[in-house]
């Protein structure tokens, strides 16, 4: 919690104000602008969400790009190439503006535009993943598939006894990297409505006219979040090596 | 089950029925061809070592019987079923993956490299199929693999991973694992050539145990012409991808008739 030392007044000094910050953090009960703990918290929302999404679907893309059944890897391939090829703003756009819309007629606006942000930002990282669990289950030894086969270990077990056992630790770190990556990225749900730190920041920017110490939090918040999420990623790293 | 009609190559066989009998098999990577129109049969219980020059096709031989690999043309047999083809609404078509499955239970195979599973103690490495395949329970199996693991001589590491154990342990675990299922067939892909040379004897001894205590019928590739002699019955001489002589080891060893089989084995003699 940040300490107020000062209470502002109204009169701009053309200096850093220190009660800006604590103004932005807890608003008057008449204000304009929501908290910024609100936007983080919608920020860890939005990471959280996309990265078990990112998780989940990067693995199945990369399984499903290893099957023997050719429709079945060129569905997935053509599925990661598009979403890969194509910005991950055009594809919030497309989310927000067509898909959900058209899915969920019933809802809100504002559920809605979190519905097509975290899954954007999931389906656009997981593609990103699946090429890193790829590099993962590619790093192991052809023998252990070899070995698989002639004990007749059914398919499933082959994944879950076998390779992904093998595989999943070494990429961990570079999983990790991904999702701070994409926690960096979630600002950018702010052009479809989702209310973020950038959204809470600019609302107070555009209220009280005094952008700088609400931008400013906003990027130290970042920068503090991504330095403590990176220490756990290092750790693995050092145990499980670079990919 | 589809029967292959009667072979080419049955004039070779040793029993009435053969366990496995290979018919005008050919296998070819792109334009190389390691096997040409290979015929012959194995008959049950019967050890048969494969020796030759490196690329000769030994080792295809046994990755076609272990489904790593697919032949390009002819079948093979595994005690009555076919490992390349499946009737399918009356007609051969090619074996598909479960097919596959079903026919190569019935066959074994330790590698080269061992291929134990380093996320497994060696426990699970054993029990792992035998559960999962086989549908044992697991106390049964692990029951097994005690057993199996005093025979190789590793009874007391149970609870170990396989990067706390030499590569002679990690063999015998191998051989262990193999044999948790059961199988009709053994196939020994050069066991020991990976292995120190003084981590080789154990080896060789447990296998010469398996052969001496039971009827298990066994391919053998490797260059160990001493244990050859010893566990086999029949050895098969092979230059690119043809039989060039085969016969009891005493005649292959003691008198062979062909000349490229008498300068392979006074090289392979004189290496080690």
């Amino acid at each position: 919690m940040i300490v107020v030392t000062e209470a502002c007044t109204p009169e701009d000094t053309g200096k850093w104000e220190w009660c800006r910050v604590d103004e932005l953090l807890n608003p008057p009960p008449d204000a304009a602008w929501n908290s910024l703990y609100n936007g983080l918290w919608i920020t860890i929302q939005a990471t959280v969400i996309g990265a078990i999404i990112a998780i989940v679907l990067g693995l199945i893309f990369a399984i499903m790009r290893r099957s023997s059944v050719r429709p079945v890897s060129w569905t997935a391939t053509a599925i990661v190439e598009f979403i890969r090829s194509t910005p991950l703003l055009v594809q919030l756009f497309f989310l927000f503006f067509v898909i959900v819309p058209t899915l969920f007629t019933g809802m809100d606006v504002e559920t809605q535009a979190k519905v097509a942000g975290f899954t954007g930002l999931g389906l656009h990282y997981a593609t990103y993943m699946s090429e890193v669990y790829r590099a993962g289950i590619d790093g192991v030894p052809k023998g252990q598939w070899e070995a698989t086969t002639a004990l007749s270990l059914p398919r499933v077990r082959v994944w879950t006894s076998v390779i992904l056992p093998q595989a999943i630790p070494r990429v961990l770190p570079a999983l990790g990297n991904y999702v701070i990556a994409m926690f960096k990225e979630v600002p950018l749900l702010f052009t479809i409505g989702v209310t973020e730190m950038l959204f809470d920041a600019q609302s107070y920017g555009s209220s009280t006219f005094h952008y700088t110490e609400a931008i400013t939090v906003v990027g130290v918040f970042f920068l503090v979040i991504s330095i403590i999420t990176a220490i756990p990623i290092r750790l693995l790293e050092r145990r499980y090596g670079h990919l | 089950m589809a029967t292959s009609e009667p072979v080419a190559g049955a004039h070779r066989s040793n029993g009435a029925d053969p366990l496995i009998s290979f018919d005008k098999v050919v296998k070819q990577f792109g334009s190389l061809t390691v096997l040409r129109d290979l015929d012959f049969n194995v008959a049950s219980g019967e050890r048969v070592t494969l020796i030759g020059p490196s690329g000769s096709g030994k080792t295809t031989i046994l990755r076609l019987l272990m489904t790593l690999e697919k032949v390009t043309s002819g079948s093979i047999t595994v005690d009555g079923d076919s490992l390349t083809h499946m009737d399918k609404g009356g007609k051969q078509v090619v074996a598909d993956e479960k097919h596959c499955r079903q026919v190569r239970k019935k066959i074994g195979m330790v590698f080269q490299s061992f291929n134990l599973f380093p996320n497994m103690n060696v426990m699970r490495n054993i029990t792992e199929a035998p559960v999962r395949v086989l549908g044992k329970s697991r106390d049964e199996a692990e029951q097994r693999a005690k057993e199996l693991l005093d025979m190789v001589g590793l009874g007391d590491k149970t609870n170990n991973h396989p990067s706390q154990l030499s590569g002679g342990q990690q063999q015998r675990v191998a051989i262990a694992r193999a044999l948790a299922m059961e199988p009709k067939v053994m196939l020994l892909d050069e066991v020991t050539a990976a292995l120190d040379p003084e981590l080789v004897a154990d080896v060789l001894n447990v296998l010469r145990d398996i052969a001496n205590t039971t009827d298990m019928t066994m391919l053998i590739v490797t260059h160990e012409m001493g244990f050859a002699r010893d566990v086999s019955n029949r050895v098969m001489m092979f230059d690119r991808g043809q039989i060039l002589e085969e016969g009891p080891p005493s005649q292959i060893f003691g008198e062979p008739e062909n000349e490229r089989t008498r300068t392979f084995l006074k090289a392979v003699l004189e290496e080690h």
